[in-house]
């Protein structure tokens, strides 16, 4: 789905489709300052490839974005409302899957994520479970405890919650395609597409260039927001018609 | 909320029951230890029914505080922690669930294996059963300090040594008081006064601890 006319200004979206806003957001790891000014709005229906050396405050942005810490300085709006009053039912507004795939070794794939979906209010009946775990092509182990699978089929399990949750608009996910092999990339770069095509927004990291072309992943590049770095001159967020980065991105 | 809290603690007895051994090493650390007083004081029957409810109490305590140190940790490590967090539900469900099941699955337990030690104390039926009432009402007090004293130690290297020495100090009015309730009804008197006082310290720790657990909680994943 090509990206609609309107929303090719990643800067300048109107408020009505605005899914994610951050206004001069600034992001700490221990004392070090990681990133500052960065600005952004994230559009409905659109997916946005956050890149960045390693230790330029990928995972530090996401669970900034997902609540789990608080911004040294600057405002995060999701859905038209600030992060900070947005309270726990807020939260129901975005999923975030992190590097750690949260499951138990000693329960079964479908238990562990009956427990997920159970604890985030997403449907977890056995028929929704049973299709999750099939839409990420691991069913046939849905009975194997998480111990016996490989990281790859962890990993898949862990994302099969993306294909329970119709209701979050927002997905944040750091490195999701970690570990998968190409089946496991084409199933989720296809979950991902439909989420998007619902009017959902994703955010996502990946050291490796992504494939996903429905829609065209936008790029937000972390080199642009260093400390030191004027964010005037560096166009950091940029959409690409390709999975390439975009030329001109880095300052 | 409630959804929350039913889910994590049902998932934590299930994980309990995959793993029969460590859930029942609380109880036994709990039976070895008692046994080693007799041996250690002298078989003297009227020494030892002396000082039985001190004994057992202590046993509890260090039994809770042992296992409690494990209670956040592998949530942490795997990314389970972070997940109950960002569930739509203030954390307190979450510090409430886990305090909850840790107590049913040391507290409790040490509860029922009580009669024994009071059996082995040469205990008389009276104090044994104030001493049962007394760990009913004060074994919760434990799980739930332990809980606090796991979430404000989550992530520390020495944080087993630290835990116990923030709880032990907190947990000593409901030593003194659980104790002192059977000491009081081997004399023959009532009992009623250290119960109130338990049941006291259990209401103040309830409302208390888990919204200091939760707290804890979100600065330890920070």
């Amino acid at each position: 789905m090509p990206l609609p006319e309107a929303l090719a200004d990643p800067l300048h979206t109107g408020p009505a489709l605005t899914v994610l806003h951050t206004q001069a957001l600034a992001g700490e790891r221990g004392e070090r300052r990681l990133f500052e000014s960065l600005d952004m709005d994230l559009p409905a229906g659109s997916v946005t490839w956050l890149r960045g050396r390693n230790g330029r405050g990928k995972t530090t942005l996401l669970r900034l974005l997902a609540g789990l810490s608080s911004p040294a300085d600057g405002e995060i709006t999701i859905q038209g409302r600030s992060l900070r009053q947005a309270g726990p039912v807020g939260r129901k507004q975005w999923l975030y899957i992190g590097h750690q795939n949260a499951l138990k070794d000693d329960l079964s794939a479908t238990e562990a994520l009956g427990f997920l979906a159970r604890l985030h209010g997403l449907p977890d009946d056995a028929s929704s479970l049973k299709q999750a775990l099939q839409r990420l092509g691991v069913l046939q182990r849905q009975h194997a405890p998480v111990r016996t699978l490989s990281q790859g089929q962890r990993r898949r399990v862990a994302l099969a919650r993306l294909a329970l949750s119709g209701a979050a608009p927002l997905w944040l996910l750091d490195e999701p395609f970690d570990a998968l092999d190409s089946d496991g990339i084409d199933a989720l770069n296809q979950v991902i597409g439909e989420h998007a095509a619902a009017g959902g927004c994703v955010l996502l990291t990946s050291h490796q260039a992504l494939s996903l072309r429905d829609p065209a992943p936008r790029l937000l590049d972390l080199e642009g927001f260093a400390p030191g770095v004027s964010p005037g001159i560096a166009p950091s967020i940029s959409p690409t018609s390709t999975a390439t980065p975009a030329p001109g991105a880095r300052p | 909320m409630r959804q929350v809290f039913w889910c994590v603690l049902r998932r934590d007895l299930m994980l309990a029951s995959r793993r029969r051994i460590d859930a029942l090493l609380p109880l036994a650390f709990f039976l070895v230890a008692l046994s080693l007083f007799p041996l250690g004081v002298g078989p003297e029957p009227k020494t030892l029914r002396e000082i039985a409810p001190g004994i057992v109490w202590v046993c509890a305590l260090l039994a809770s505080m042992l296992s409690v140190g494990s209670l956040f940790a592998g949530d942490l490590a795997d990314g389970s922690l972070e997940q109950m967090l960002l569930a739509p539900s203030p954390a307190i469900a979450v510090a409430a669930a886990k305090s909850a099941a840790h107590w049913l699955l040391t507290g409790l337990p040490l509860i029922v294996a009580t009669p024994l030690a009071g059996l082995a104390f040469n205990m008389s039926t009276p104090a044994v059963l104030a001493l049962l009432f007394g760990l009913l009402l004060g074994t919760p007090i434990l799980s739930l300090l332990g809980a606090l004293g796991a979430a404000l130690t989550l992530g520390l290297r020495s944080g087993g040594m630290l835990l116990i020495l923030i709880v032990l100090p907190l947990a000593t009015p409901a030593l003194i008081f659980g104790a002192g309730a059977v000491v009081m009804v081997e004399a023959g008197m009532s009992a009623s006064g250290h119960f109130s006082l338990l049941g006291a310290l259990l209401i103040v720790t309830v409302m208390g601890a888990p919204l200091a657990t939760a707290a804890a909680l979100r600065i330890s994943t920070e």
